[in-house]
C-alpha cells in the first residue's frame, strides 16, 4: 500500500526521497553501509558507467525497439496490405475483431462526449486488463511510436549537449499532472478531445497507417524543442498519456526488484 | 509553435550544473537590472540561496510550459468559424457537427472498412477535426456499395450513431441544385461519354456489372439524350425502383426506401421556357453521389452538409442523433 501511494505521488510530480533506515531490510542496510565506507569520485564513477556500456549489448532495448516497430508495423499491414488482424491506430482499434481504446483516448472522448458506448467500455476494459497484466507505462516504451523517435531525438540531444550545442532545461515534474488536469477540465468544458489535437502518438500512429499529414510539422517542432532545449521534454513534463498508463502501472504487479546478493 | 516556450525561457536561462556561464548570460539578459541585483546573483552562485533561484527558475519554466502547451492545444479552435472547413460531408450515420467531434476518437476504423475509400481522415489545419472522418464526395462519394453501413459497425464510440439500420436512414447531407447555368439537362442536352473523363480514379457501383463490386467510373461510358447521370446514379433511386419491381436490396424488404429521392421534373419557367431539370425529394439522404458524377466541370448539384436547416422530414434524424445511444 505504502509502495502504491509512493508511486502515485512519483507519478505526479514529488521528487523521489531517499528511504528512511527502518524502510530497509536488513541487506540493504547493509549494502548503504559499506557503500559509505567507500569514497567514489564523480570520474569513477562515469568510467564505471562506460564500462558497463561497453560491454552492453542493449539487449533489452533491442527487443522494445522491435516489439513497438512490429507492433505500429501490423497496424500498417493490416490496413495496406488488408489483413484485418490489427483495424484502426493506436487510438482504438480491434484485434482480431476485438475491440481496444487507447485509455487516454478513450478518457478524453468521455469526458467530451459525456456519453459512452459499450464498445468503448469493451475496448477500455480489455486494454486496461491488458496493460495491468504487461506494466502500465511499458506502454510508453514498448508501444508509443512517438517514443521511439524521442529517443532518437534523445541520442542527438545528448550528442549536442556533450558539446555544448543543447541545452537542457529542466521543468518541475509535477508539471505533467497540471496539464493532465487542465486538459481532462478543457475536454469538459469545450466538449472537444483537446488533448488529441496535439498528441504526438495519435498524429504518428495515424500518419504511419493513412500516410503522412501536415500534423507532422508539429510533431517535428516537438522533437527540435528536445533536441536543442530540453531532454524528453514531452514524455516528462506533458504527455497525458504517460499519467493514464502510469496509474494502471501502479496497481500492476509488474515492478523491479532490487537483489542484495 | 514552440517559440511561446523559449520566449520565456530568457527568464530562466540557467542551468543547474553551470558555474560561470549564468553570470555572463544574466548580464545580457538582466542588463537593464540595477547593479546590486547583479552582485546579489554572484553572491549566491553556491549554497541555499543558488537551490532557491534555481527552484523559482524551474518554476516559472513550468508555468511557462504549462500556458504554452495549453494555448498551443487551444488553437485548434482557429478554423471553427471558417465555414468551408469546418463544413465536411460526414460518413452515414454521423452525429451532428458537435457531437461527432466530441465523440470521435479519431481511429480510422471507418477509413479502413469503406469499399470505395471514400472516408478520409481531416489534416491539423480543420483544428480540433484533426484525425477525423470526412467524405470529399466531388473526389469519391459514398455509394453504398457495402450495403451495410459498414463504417457504421466499424465506430466505436458512435461518432456514427449506431441507431441507423438502413441506408435510407442516413442523413449526411440533403442535395441542392446549385448551379442550374451550368446544368446539362436544363440547357435540354444529353450526354456521351465519360461522366468524370478517363483521369478520374473515383468508383461507383453498376449492379448490372458487378452486384458487390464498384468499378472505376471511368471504364463506364454513358449515352443519354437528356442528361440525368445524377438520377441514373443515385443509390436511394435505385433501391426504389428494385423494390418497385420485386427485387429488395439483399433480399431484405426493409432495405426499402420509402420516398424518392431525386428525379428529373419538366420545368415551365414564367416565359414559357420548359425545360427539364433535376429535382431533389425528401427521401435524399446527402451521400453525394450526384455531386460525384454530374459531369460539368464545377458540379451542377452539391450536397449541403447542414443537416439542421435544410431538410424537413430530417427531425427523426435528428432526434436520433441528439438522444444519441437511446432508442427513440
Amino acid at each position: 500500500m505504502n509502495n502504491i501511494l509512493e508511486s502515485l505521488a512519483q507519478l505526479f510530480g514529488r521528487t523521489p526521497r531517499k528511504p528512511r533506515k527502518d524502510e530497509l531490510s536488513p541487506a540493504a542496510q547493509k549494502m548503504y553501509f559499506y557503500k559509505k565506507g567507500q569514497k567514489v569520485t564523480k570520474q569513477q564513477l562515469i568510467d564505471l558507467h562506460d564500462e558497463h556500456h561497453k560491454n552492453s549489448k542493449n539487449k533489452w532495448r533491442k527487443r522494445r525497439w522491435i516489439t513497438l516497430i512490429a507492433v505500429n508495423l501490423l497496424f500498417l499491414v493490416s490496413f495496406s496490405l488488408d489483413i484485418q488482424l490489427l483495424e484502426g491506430a493506436l487510438t482504438a482499434s480491434r484485434f482480431m475483431g476485438f475491440h481496444m481504446a487507447d485509455l487516454n483516448s478513450a478518457l478524453q472522448v468521455m469526458l467530451a462526449h459525456k456519453t459512452v458506448l459499450i464498445n468503448l467500455i469493451i475496448g477500455v476494459v480489455t486494454v486496461f486488463i491488458m496493460w495491468i497484466l504487461l506494466g502500465g507505462r511499458t506502454f510508453c516504451s514498448w508501444v508509443c511510436p512517438y517514443h521511439l523517435v524521442a529517443e532518437w531525438a534523445e541520442t542527438l540531444h545528448l550528442w549536442l549537449a556533450k558539446r555544448g550545442l543543447a541545452k537542457n532545461y529542466t521543468f518541475h515534474r509535477g508539471v505533467r499532472t497540471v496539464i493532465y488536469v487542465i486538459f481532462a477540465l478543457l475536454a469538459i468544458v469545450t466538449g472537444y478531445t483537446v488533448f488529441e489535437f496535439i498528441s504526438p502518438t495519435g498524429i504518428l500512429s495515424r500518419a504511419l497507417i493513412y500516410g503522412p499529414t501536415m500534423a507532422l510539422v508539429w510533431v517535428a517542432l516537438l522533437l527540435i524543442f528536445e533536441i536543442f532545449l530540453s531532454r524528453r521534454a514531452w514524455c516528462r513534463y506533458v504527455c497525458p498519456i504517460g499519467i493514464t498508463y502510469g496509474i494502471v502501472g501502479v496497481l500492476s504487479h509488474t515492478s523491479c526488484d532490487l537483489r542484495y546478493d | 509553435m514552440s517559440e511561446s516556450n523559449s520566449n520565456n525561457e530568457p527568464l530562466a536561462s540557467e542551468k543547474p550544473l553551470a558555474k560561470e556561464k549564468p553570470l555572463a548570460r544574466d548580464k545580457s539578459s538582466a542588463s537593464q537590472k540595477q547593479p546590486d541585483v547583479k552582485k546579489k546573483s554572484k553572491t549566491i552562485t553556491r549554497g541555499p540561496g543558488r537551490r532557491a533561484q534555481q527552484a523559482r527558475r524551474q518554476f516559472l519554466r513550468s508555468v511557462a510550459l504549462t500556458v504554452g502547451v495549453s494555448s498551443i492545444s487551444l488553437l485548434g479552435f482557429i478554423p471553427l468559424p471558417s465555414d468551408a472547413k469546418r463544413h465536411r460531408l460526414r460518413p452515414p450515420g454521423a452525429l451532428l457537427e458537435e457531437d461527432y467531434l466530441s465523440s470521435c476518437i479519431k481511429c480510422g476504423q471507418c477509413v479502413q472498412v469503406c469499399p470505395v475509400n471514400a472516408v478520409k481522415l481531416d489534416d491539423i489545419d480543420s483544428g480540433f477535426g484533426l484525425g477525423v472522418a470526412y467524405i470529399d464526395a466531388r473526389e469519391q462519394a459514398c455509394d453504398f456499395s457495402c450495403d451495410g453501413l459498414q463504417c457504421v459497425l466499424a465506430c466505436t464510440t458512435g461518432s456514427l450513431t449506431h441507431t441507423l439500420d438502413y441506408t435510407h436512414d442516413t442523413r449526411m447531407g440533403f442535395a441542392i441544385f446549385d448551379k442550374p447555368k451550368l446544368c446539362l439537362a436544363v440547357a435540354g442536352k444529353g450526354f456521351k461519354g465519360l461522366a468524370r473523363g478517363p483521369d478520374y480514379e473515383g468508383l461507383l457501383r453498376y449492379e448490372e456489372i458487378d452486384r458487390w463490386n464498384p468499378i472505376p467510373l471511368n471504364e463506364y461510358p454513358y449515352d443519354v439524350e437528356i442528361c440525368d447521370l445524377c438520377v441514373q446514379a443515385c443509390p436511394i433511386e435505385q433501391r426504389y425502383n428494385q423494390c418497385k419491381e420485386g427485387k429488395y436490396p439483399s433480399g431484405d424488404k426493409n432495405q426499402c426506401t420509402p420516398e424518392h429521392a431525386i428525379g428529373l421534373e419538366l420545368i415551365e419557367e414564367k416565359n414559357g421556357v420548359r425545360h427539364m431539370r433535376p429535382v431533389i425529394y425528401d427521401g435524399c439522404v446527402g451521400c453525394g453521389v450526384c455531386e460525384m458524377i454530374c459531369p460539368t466541370k464545377e458540379p451542377s448539384i452539391i450536397i449541403d452538409y447542414d443537416k439542421l436547416t435544410k431538410r424537413p422530414l430530417s427531425e427523426h434524424y435528428i432526434i436520433k442523433s441528439k438522444k444519441g445511444i437511446t432508442n427513440e
